[in-house]
């Protein structure tokens, strides 16, 4: 019969809901999927399949059997570097532009916790440098030019260097495959980008290789281009390694008072086991007092210390605030007014806000890198 | 024996309990026993003149029902059931129907129609029952009774509801049609017969395209029905008027030799025939309205001489007539109509095709509209004043803004006080018209609000005020804060023109809800889902609201569980009141959880909410709570890898919505609801895997289950996988098969049809998601297991690529998987590529789409692809 008409119609709600509740979990799937997919372009996964699936020897090459794995690489390169030719750059970072490629980077970063207590095994299991004062920032190396961004995802230099595929130049140029990834630190006195780490190198992944190898390869491969030499039209920055000690008495020495060419700004320490994470992790420490860096209190703009300093805490869900010691220590519960403060102040949320936001449960030192 | 079941039949419809159980227990035992015997003594019973009445009714009646269910699995068996049946059986069966339709008695041969019917659905699409139409034919064919002529109408009737249109040769529907059409002559003098014939037609339209595309036969068509809408039996005229209706959408194109008589006859019998066959004249112009609507919806503004479809443009025509003809019904109001929800009256249905006119002509309709408005509005008699109102409200949807907007700033502080006005139906229109005027020109995309900073402290007022009033005029002032509020929505995180008012309007609503006699309406509905709406516009300084409010809404639900159950019908109250306070938490949560900084005003009273869903689950035996499966997925978003501690509770109800076959839409929440879980859990889900997976695969090869369902399914799998990564391999050898059956039921859809394109490719999209989840779960350490699989999935996105049918969903999802696959299998897929050429070419396509995230992903996978191919 005929189709049932509706006198004024009225609201109904109940379809919206759900087809939002769809929305939503459509979004989320699709949120995941482009991250997946975005890890696996960008920066990180490149030579995965290869050693997955078809290079038995992949275990013994994390073992540091570089050799073969530089062959392997080699191998790849030629065979690919034919049909590499005309894609859409190499990078999906270096793709995103403005505010997109901005929040990308700023989760690139492997980010140290404070040290409060020695961590077990400190001999055997850790490796401790001195942290040069300065900014923090990826260096990458792509496409015949080089670029370095900071915390924050903002692009810091735009230059032309050494580093494989770093600058358009005969020996350096490299097919678009080619690229690499540093974790490194801008000392500003002496224009120096002191490498921290190494994630990729040559378009070789390294996220997945344990500290201990990564070190191996940041002070055994990269002095085999010319990436220490003094700076030059094509190799704007000097690039410089922070050594490396074992947690030995001497390495701590050495680390935390021992005569570097920058300026410290407190001490790391890597667990040689761990992988290189994104995010916050317990396996990289630092450590920062008045006798090992300028800054161990917080300053404001102008370098003056506040009178009161800021400690971050993490904000459960139930109201109250705990350290992040693995067994957290309940320090104490927010009022109700200033959970609701929270919001209002949201406006004009600062970094610290936005790292809140970032993690996944508001655990954040203050003042990180 | 034959007696025995007379009986029987007696005694199954006794007053008494246990008399009706025995003989309903004997007749099941009887049909077990031999179904044959059975329904040929069934079909016997209601042949006999001599038995009584009532045994043969119910006779005919569990015929019918041993040949149809409702429920498709149950109609294939019942319809097995038959076919199997001897032959002879068969036979005798059909010829004493056939029999019974020259019974005097009209429950026989009423009730012998429809099991023919119900037989013919079954054997006439397998090539038998040849001579059914030949031999009903024959009852026309000499002199017949009147009452077996028109049992032999009413028979070819449901025959033609029954089976669809190919299953009928052309001959037949020709010899079907001429009796039909003699059926309904003028000539004919039983209004019985001509009512049944003209039933007959209607059911017989949709078989008649041939005869349309002719024109000496459908003219002959039309004039028998045309007359027969000036019968003297009003059940005739409604029943040729409901032809006209359906003629008017199956053979709009046809329709243009005949609108001069039909505006005439339905012009006439709006202004003057009783109302169930005005009502029908009426819609006749309606249904033209949703014919013009959609093509124009279809066509744009671009109709040329070649256009696939005509568009003669019959509103736009006929506007001059039309238009005062529809004004005139708005006035014979009902007293009281507003009360009752179930009233359709002609007033409703002018105004309602008012506003379909306005919608169809746009412009045009303003100056033929807004005198009658003018001249009505301000007049005494309480009918004008509605009657102007709700003219003025039904026309702004479909006029230009620079039209309306003159007139809506001018009339809204009218409106505004006529909210005072008191007649109660006068308000209510009013109420109804204000919240059209914010649906329509208030929002982000209007250039000229009619609203305004000075203007909004005193709509909110009367608004407020109004709220209090009648339950019927209160529902509609809810209405119009729905759309007051939506029309804010996105204007920005931080701070609304409605934010001052968010305190009240909360306040107002809830209060409103809480009205005793909220409930004998929709007004307790209409309250809560505008609050909804208040809470999804709301912005960042009314956050503080919305979090007090979830204690409160929590309360009234846990006050739900303490409500008084003694009938059905408290149960039904209380489910009703659970769904909308769960609806509520659902946007909430939804709403803070959204925000971090706001989420701890959801997150901090998890457990308690979770408590209360869970409760609100077992008040129910059977099934699960929609609306609360809704809640929890939201919940799950928000709490994230912490739901993992109400899993163990929760997942019976899971399983069990995920098990709910009959009410899909609770079954398809669920599925939702795991893809949120999975997301929040990760690989905590794993332990309930099992159960979901298994659930999962059941739901895909049920028979039962709605078929929109299962895209959704599929992209679950996808959800899981990513969420338990290498975990998943225990589940690829059902999964995989699964998904290739799928894709090649989705490649196979010949002769498809829109919906079934359209099914087709939700179909392909949830399948492209589950394969991008399983490349991506595998990624990491089994992507070896994908490596058989690979040719077969790209033979899929192949053919989905070939398919001109595919949207762009599909197509996004495609080229994501394609990378997928080269990321994860690298050069392992390397040959696969140089065979599957294609993927060049779908590349490019890809890459040179004005759609961004299609255009991302496709550089994306290109990448993927040329590091190994």
């Amino acid at each position: 019969m005929a189709r049932a008409r509706i006198h004024k119609r009225t609201i109904s709600d109940q379809q919206r809901r759900r087809d939002l509740a769809l929305e939503r979990q459509k979004e989320c799937r699709r949120d995941l999927q482009q991250h997946a997919r975005q890890l696996a372009s960008s920066i990180a996964d490149h030579h995965h399949p290869h050693y997955n699936l078809s290079n038995p020897d992949f275990q013994g090459l994390t073992d540091g059997s570089n050799e073969e794995l530089s062959y392997g690489d080699e191998e790849e390169s030629s065979s690919s570097s034919g049909h590499s030719e005309g894609v859409l750059g190499l990078l999906e970072g270096t793709r995103l532009r403005g505010s997109e490629a901005k929040a990308w980077y700023a989760q690139q970063f492997m980010l140290p916790e404070w040290m409060i207590d020695i961590p077990s095994h400190l001999k055997r299991d850790w490796y401790v440098m001195a942290r040069p004062a300065g900014k923090r920032c990826l260096v990458i190396s792509s496409s015949g030019t080089t670029f370095s961004r900071t915390r924050n995802g903002k692009l810091l230099h735009c230059f032309p260097s050494a580093l494989p595929n770093g600058a358009k130049i005969r020996d350096v140029a490299a097919p678009s495959h080619v690229f690499c990834i540093l974790d490194c630190i801008f000392h500003e006195p002496d224009s120096t980008y002191y490498i921290l780490d190494v994630m990729c190198w040559r378009g070789y992944s390294l996220y997945d290789c344990s500290t201990e190898f990564r070190f191996f390869w940041r002070d055994s491969k990269l002095s085999e281009e010319k990436v220490f030499v003094p700076p030059s039209t094509y190799h704007r920055y000097r690039f410089c390694l922070v050594s490396v000690n074992e947690c030995n008495e001497a390495g701590l020495q050495a680390a935390y008072c021992g005569p570097t060419s920058f300026q410290r700004d407190g001490v790391l320490l890597y667990n040689r086991h761990a992988h290189y994470v994104l995010g916050i992790t317990p396996l990289a420490l630092l450590w920062k007092d008045a006798d090992c860096s300028q800054f161990p209190l917080d300053t404001d703009s102008k370098g003056h210390v506040p009178a009161h300093q800021q400690v971050v805490l993490r904000l459960q869900s139930d109201g109250t605030v705990v350290t992040g010691d693995d067994r957290p220590v309940v320090l104490g519960i927010m009022p109700e007014q200033f959970l609701s403060q929270k919001i209002s102040s949201q406006a004009h949320e600062d970094g610290l806000m936005e790292d809140m936001r970032h993690s996944h449960f508001s655990r954040v030192p203050f003042f990180v890198l | 024996m034959a007696l025995e079941v007379t009986q029987v039949l007696l005694n199954a419809q006794s007053a008494d309990g246990a008399v009706r159980k025995l003989a309903e227990e004997n007749l099941r035992q009887f049909q077990e026993q031999n179904v044959a015997a059975f329904l040929l003594s069934l079909s016997h019973e209601l042949g006999n003149n001599e038995k009584p009445a009532e045994s043969r009714k119910l006779a005919g009646l569990i015929l019918k029902n041993s040949l149809d269910a409702k429920e498709v699995q149950r109609k294939g068996e019942l319809a097995q059931q038959w076919l199997a049946l001897d032959p002879a059986v068969k036979g005798q069966i059909k010829a004493s129907l056939l029999q019974t339709l020259s019974s005097a008695a009209p429950e026989a041969h009423q009730t012998s129609a429809q099991v023919i019917a119900k037989i013919a659905a079954v054997e006439l699409p397998q090539g038998e029952w040849p001579d059914l139409v030949v031999s009903l034919l024959k009852n026309m064919a000499e002199q017949p009774i009147s009452h077996l002529k028109q049992a032999t109408l009413e028979t070819l009737g449901y025959v033609c509801e029954e089976v669809s249109a190919d299953v009928l040769a052309q001959e037949q529907v020709n010899s079907i049609l001429t009796a039909v059409v003699q059926g309904m002559n003028a000539t004919e003098t039983s209004n019985d017969v001509r009512l049944a014939a003209t039933r007959a037609l209607y059911n017989a339209l949709d078989f008649a395209q041939t005869n349309f595309e002719n024109d000496m036969e459908r003219d002959y068509i039309m004039r028998v029905i045309c007359e027969a809408t000036l019968s003297a039996d009003v059940r005739v005229r409604q029943a040729a008027f409901e032809c006209l209706v359906s003629i008017s959408s199956t053979y709009y194109e046809k329709l243009a030799p005949y609108m001069q008589d039909i505006f005439a006859i339905t012009s006439k019998a709006v202004k003057e025939d009783e109302e169930p066959v005005s009502l029908q004249a009426m819609e006749f112009w309606s249904s033209i309205c949703d014919e013009e609507i959609e093509i124009q919806e279809e066509y744009g503004g671009d109709f040329s001489g070649d256009s696939e479809v005509p568009y003669f443009r019959f509103i736009k025509q006929a506007l001059p007539a039309l238009v005062p003809m529809l004004l005139g019904t708005l006035t014979k109001q009902e007293e009281d109509q507003d009360q009752d929800e179930e009233v359709w009256n002609l007033a409703m249905a002018g105004g309602t095709c008012l506003g379909l006119v306005a919608r169809n002509v746009g412009d045009d309709i303003v100056p033929l509209v807004m005198p009658y408005v003018e001249e009505n509005i301000s007049k005494l008699d309480w009918r004008s004043r509605e009657a102007a109102t709700y003219a003025f409200g039904s026309i702004l949807e479909g006029p230009s803004l620079e039209k309306l907007t003159p007139l809506v700033n001018v009339a809204l502080n009218f409106m505004l006080n006529a909210m005072k006005d008191e007649n109660n139906h006068v308000k209510d229109t009013t109420a109804w018209t204000l919240g059209r005027i914010f649906e329509f020109l208030h929002g982000p995309s209007v250039d000229a609000p009619v609203i305004t900073q000075a203007n909004l402290p005193l709509i909110l007022t009367v608004l407020l005020g109004s709220i209090k009033d009648e339950p019927n005029v209160a529902e509609k002032v809810c209405g119009a804060i729905y759309f007051l509020a939506q029309g804010y929505e996105g204007t920005g995180g931080l701070s609304s023109p409605l934010s001052p008012f968010f305190q009240n309007i909360v306040q107002a609503l809830l209060a409103t809800a809480d009205r005793e006699e909220a409930g004998d309406s929709r007004l307790r509905t209409s309250a809560y889902e505008t609050l909804n709406e208040v809470v999804r516009c709301s912005t960042e300084d009314t956050a503080p609201v919305v979090m007090q409010l979830v204690p409160v809404i929590l309360q009234k639900l846990n006050l739900t569980l303490e409500m008084q159950i003694l009938s059905s019908e408290d149960k039904e109250k209380q489910s009703e009141l659970q769904a909308l306070l769960c609806g509520v938490l659902q946007v909430m949560i939804q709403k803070l959880g959204a925000n971090e900084a706001t989420k701890y005003g959801i997150v901090q009273y998890a457990d308690q909410m979770m408590g209360l869903f869970l409760r609100v689950f077992a008040c129910r035996s059977a099934t699960v709570h929609e609306e609360a499966m809704l809640a929890i997925g939201a919940l799950a978003y928000a709490t994230g890898v912490e739901f993992g501690k109400y899993m163990q509770e929760f997942y019976r109800y899971l399983e069990m919505g995920l098990q709910n076959f009959e009410e899909y839409q609770v079954c398809a929440v669920t599925v939702g609801v795991v893809g949120d879980i999975c997301r929040a859990l990760d690989d905590k889900v794993l332990p309930f895997c099992d159960g979901i997976m298994t659930q999962l695969l059941k739901d895909l090869s049920s028979n039962q289950l709605h078929r929109s369902v299962k895209p959704p399914i599929f992209s679950c799998f996808g959800d899981i996988a990513l969420a338990i990564e290498e975990h998943f391999e225990k589940y690829l050898m059902y999964a995989m098969p699964m998904l290739q059956g799928a894709a090649e039921l989705a490649a196979q859809q010949a002769n498809r049809d829109d919906e079934m394109i359209d099914y087709s490719n939700q179909l392909r999209n949830g399948i492209f998601e589950a394969y991008s989840g399983i490349f991506q779960g595998f990624k990491k350490s089994k992507a070896e297991l994908m490596i058989p699989y690979a040719a077969h999935i790209l033979q899929f996105i192949e053919n989905v690529y070939q398919d001109k049918d595919r949207d762009d969903l599909v197509t996004k999802a495609a080229i994501g998987v394609l990378g997928d696959l080269a990321d994860t299998l690298g050069t392992n897929a390397a040959p696969l590529f140089l065979q599957f050429v294609f993927y060049k070419d779908f590349l490019d396509e890809c890459l040179s789409s004005d759609d961004q995230q299609l255009k991302e992903t496709a550089e994306w996978a290109q990448i993927m692809v040329n590091r190994i191919a």
